[in-house]
């Protein structure tokens, strides 16, 4: 409003010391400013993006990504480009010629039995069609030993079914879904795809039974955190200091001391075992099965990420005037009315808060469920480490993956909206 | 809450004590699984649990035994000495590149500063297990999976956020117009930088570095996927132990951390007053 008026007085913009006017020279120097932050977070965000991001998303991609069939059979996939497969008929002898082909060169580079392998978690059976005719891929004379179609189905009856090529077919592309389908237990059928027999339906019950824990975890760390964060706000701040550091204690020990601890106390011959044996409620020869199931998983976890529900409930509470629970009391409010209805209202937000972060967490626990969960009691986790490192079912474990970060990016989003991720608090 | 007024009704009263026991307990929840580890650890026994003798009190149940082979074992020495020389390198890392990030966040105009937060604070948020496995395959194909310098890189990446949060929580309160002084008084920005701004943020930049080092320290999905046999650290170890032949050494252990544990809270809490008293905060 000034610069109108200054304008106005001396007939011309205003000036800065260097003689350029002073919008343009506070522009610049905002900009400068600008770059200037920016600068000393670029290093950062580098490595940031190098050792964290790429890998997260070149993960991502696995799921997708699908160009070994098209490596190793190369001419099959172009031969099958012209197969109708809902004709019912096998494919033609041209095709047949190409696999020959390509399964001498493959057999020949040993790759044959990894297509065979990517092959078989679509159709399980077609790793062993592979294996087997590999071994006398690499004598086949390509000129004299046609024709194909009889000499394969020869070697194998496998590749007479039409089940198999038509699997071949599908999983031909560079990109495919059939993982994410895998994930989900569906898989693609005669008539696209379609849900898994109910038997084979095992991701998503797994999918189901970690949202389901981790909301019962949360629930568990809602009740017993907000008694505590209740009590440590309304302490006088002496007093709370010192009960703060028996939250902060197992805060900060090792996740594998506090597993290992319930492992121990867990156990049948256990400490908590003994001890109510000792008191005389439970039997000698029946002691609690305590551990290797979801029990075991929820006490541990819950034990786990409790400081991570106290400290942000605490953080909000000690922000609320205690006159305010007085003065519904004074307006005639029991106590109950008091708490519910001026009180609690005021500590959603620690609990949204504590909520998520605490959810976000449990859903993606390893250690804890593979230490304490046994079989009944893994959490998606688990699988995804088990198809990356033992069943070497990268893509599935990759698209598993990408699901589970799906949820905690939704969730993180909304963490962001509701609490801000700079109102992170750590201890 | 703090005092019962005399006034209060025979209902009120037992509320208060009802209310305070249950707090008791959950404490107790709290804290027994961790205490309990301590005197196990000096069972003379190979049992996880207490031994007739031990109840007696009785110095014969006691012993120093399983502390013995921690300090003798190979495989416990060896992973030691992994964790001792992975975890300071990744703290500098995550401490020198995240106190200039987090100096540039706090500055007054930042563009995108929301995302490149969101950005900067995912490594805490992302389940382990996905970035160990995504780390797993990139680093591999850079040859880096197996190596000291991957799981270095790996854990400087998950502890970046923690000092993000530290520093910039530090420099909310950082009186701006101090630097502005300095300058004014003719230092240069990286003089300013380390004889005005560093002396007043360095608490907050140590506790940043301990929650990074401590990050490191317990961390066992991420190196399970990047290290090799070559970079087994302590919590590698135990993480085996716990899974194949569950032995009492492991106790020992656990006792170790619990106090490096309690080492590393106390200082981080010392920090926090200083830093508070500082800023001219009262200490909390």
């Amino acid at each position: 409003m000034s610069d109108a008026t200054t304008d106005a007085a001396t007939g011309g913009p205003v000036l800065a010391a260097d003689g350029t006017p002073l919008k343009r020279s506070l522009a610049r120097a905002l900009r400068r400013q600008k770059w200037r932050a920016l600068m000393l977070i670029a290093p950062l965000l580098t490595f940031i993006l190098l050792t964290f991001i790429l890998p997260v998303a070149d993960m991502l991609f696995r799921s997708v990504e699908n160009s070994i069939v098209e490596e190793t059979l190369p001419r099959t996939v172009v031969a099958l480009a012209d197969w109708d497969a809902d004709s019912g008929e096998l494919p033609s002898e041209a095709v047949f010629a190409a696999m020959a082909a390509d399964l001498k060169e493959a057999a020949t580079a040993k790759t044959h039995t990894k297509v065979g392998g990517r092959l078989n978690y679509e159709s399980p059976g077609i790793s062993s069609l592979f294996r087997k005719t590999g071994r006398k891929a690499k004598k086949f004379d390509l000129e004299a030993g046609g024709p194909w179609k009889e000499a394969l189905i020869d070697i194998n009856d496998g590749w007479g079914e039409h089940e198999n090529w038509r699997t071949i077919l599908t999983y031909s592309s560079t990109y495919t879904a059939g993982y994410y389908l895998n994930a989900i237990d569906m898989q693609v059928g005669t008539n696209g795809a379609e849900m898994r027999p109910e038997d084979e339906r095992i991701y998503m019950k797994l999918l189901k039974r970690t949202l389901w824990m981790s909301c019962l975890i949360t629930f568990a760390c809602i009740a017993l955190g907000y008694p505590v964060a209740w009590l440590l706000a309304n302490l006088p701040m002496r007093t709370a200091n010192v009960l703060m550091i028996l939250v902060l204690l197992p805060f900060w020990t090792s996740l594998l001391v506090r597993t290992s601890a319930w492992k121990i106390l867990l156990q049948q011959q256990g400490v908590i075992n003994d001890v109510l044996v000792w008191i005389g409620l439970v039997a000698d020869e029946n002691r609690l099965v305590m551990i290797n199931n979801q029990f075991g998983t929820i006490v541990a976890m819950t034990h786990i990420l409790l400081p991570f529900m106290i400290l942000p409930m605490y953080s909000v509470m000690q922000t609320i005037p205690p006159t305010y629970l007085r003065a519904a009391k004074s307006l005639g409010a029991t106590n109950w009315t008091a708490f519910w209805r001026v009180y609690f209202p005021q500590t959603i937000p620690g609990i949204g808060a504590g909520s998520i972060l605490v959810f976000i967490l449990a859903i993606g626990y390893y250690i804890t469920p593979a230490l304490v969960g046994g079989t009944k009691g893994t959490f998606i986790s688990n699988e995804i480490a088990r198809h990356i490192s033992s069943s070497l079912n990268w893509g599935l474990g990759a698209a598993l993956g990408a699901i589970l970060l799906v949820v905690v990016l939704g969730l993180y989003w909304a963490y962001d909206k509701i609490v801000g991720i700079d109102n992170v608090k750590l201890g | 809450m703090s005092k019962l007024p005399p006034y209060a009704t025979t209902g009120q009263r037992v509320w208060y004590y009802a209310f305070r026991v249950i707090c008791g307990l959950i404490f107790f929840f709290l804290i027994a699984p961790i205490v309990v580890v301590i005197p196990l650890s000096f069972n003379a026994q190979d049992f996880f649990t207490f031994t007739p003798e031990m109840l007696r009190l009785d110095p014969d149940g006691y012993s120093l035994k399983h502390y013995r082979d921690f300090l003798t074992s190979p495989d416990w020495q060896q992973a030691l000495w992994n964790s001792v020389t992975i975890a300071p390198v990744a703290t500098l890392l995550s401490v020198g590149f995240g106190t200039l990030a987090a100096i540039g966040l706090s500055q007054p105009h930042v563009p995108f500063r929301r995302a490149i937060m969101a950005i900067l604070i995912s490594p805490m948020i992302v389940p382990l297990i996905i970035s160990a496995t995504g780390m797993f395959f990139f680093y591999a194909r850079f040859g880096l999976q197996g190596t000291y310098i991957g799981v270095v890189l790996a854990h400087a990446a998950l502890g970046i956020p923690f000092v993000i949060i530290t520093v910039t929580a530090t420099l909310v309160g950082f009186d701006r117009s101090l630097t502005r002084a300095a300058a004014n008084m003719g230092a240069d920005p990286v003089t300013t930088f380390f004889r005005v701004q560093m002396p007043l943020i360095l608490p907050g930049v140590i506790s940043g570095g301990l929650f990074a080092f401590i990050t490191s320290f317990d961390e066992v999905v991420v190196v399970l996927f990047v290290g090799s046999a070559g970079q087994k650290t302590l919590p590698w170890q135990m993480f085996l132990g716990l899974r194949e032949q569950i032995s009492p050494t492991i106790l020992a252990v656990a006792t170790i951390l619990v106090a490096i544990s309690i080492v590393l809270l106390t200082t981080v809490e010392l920090l926090r007053r200083r830093s508070e008293r500082l800023r001219g905060l009262s200490p909390g």
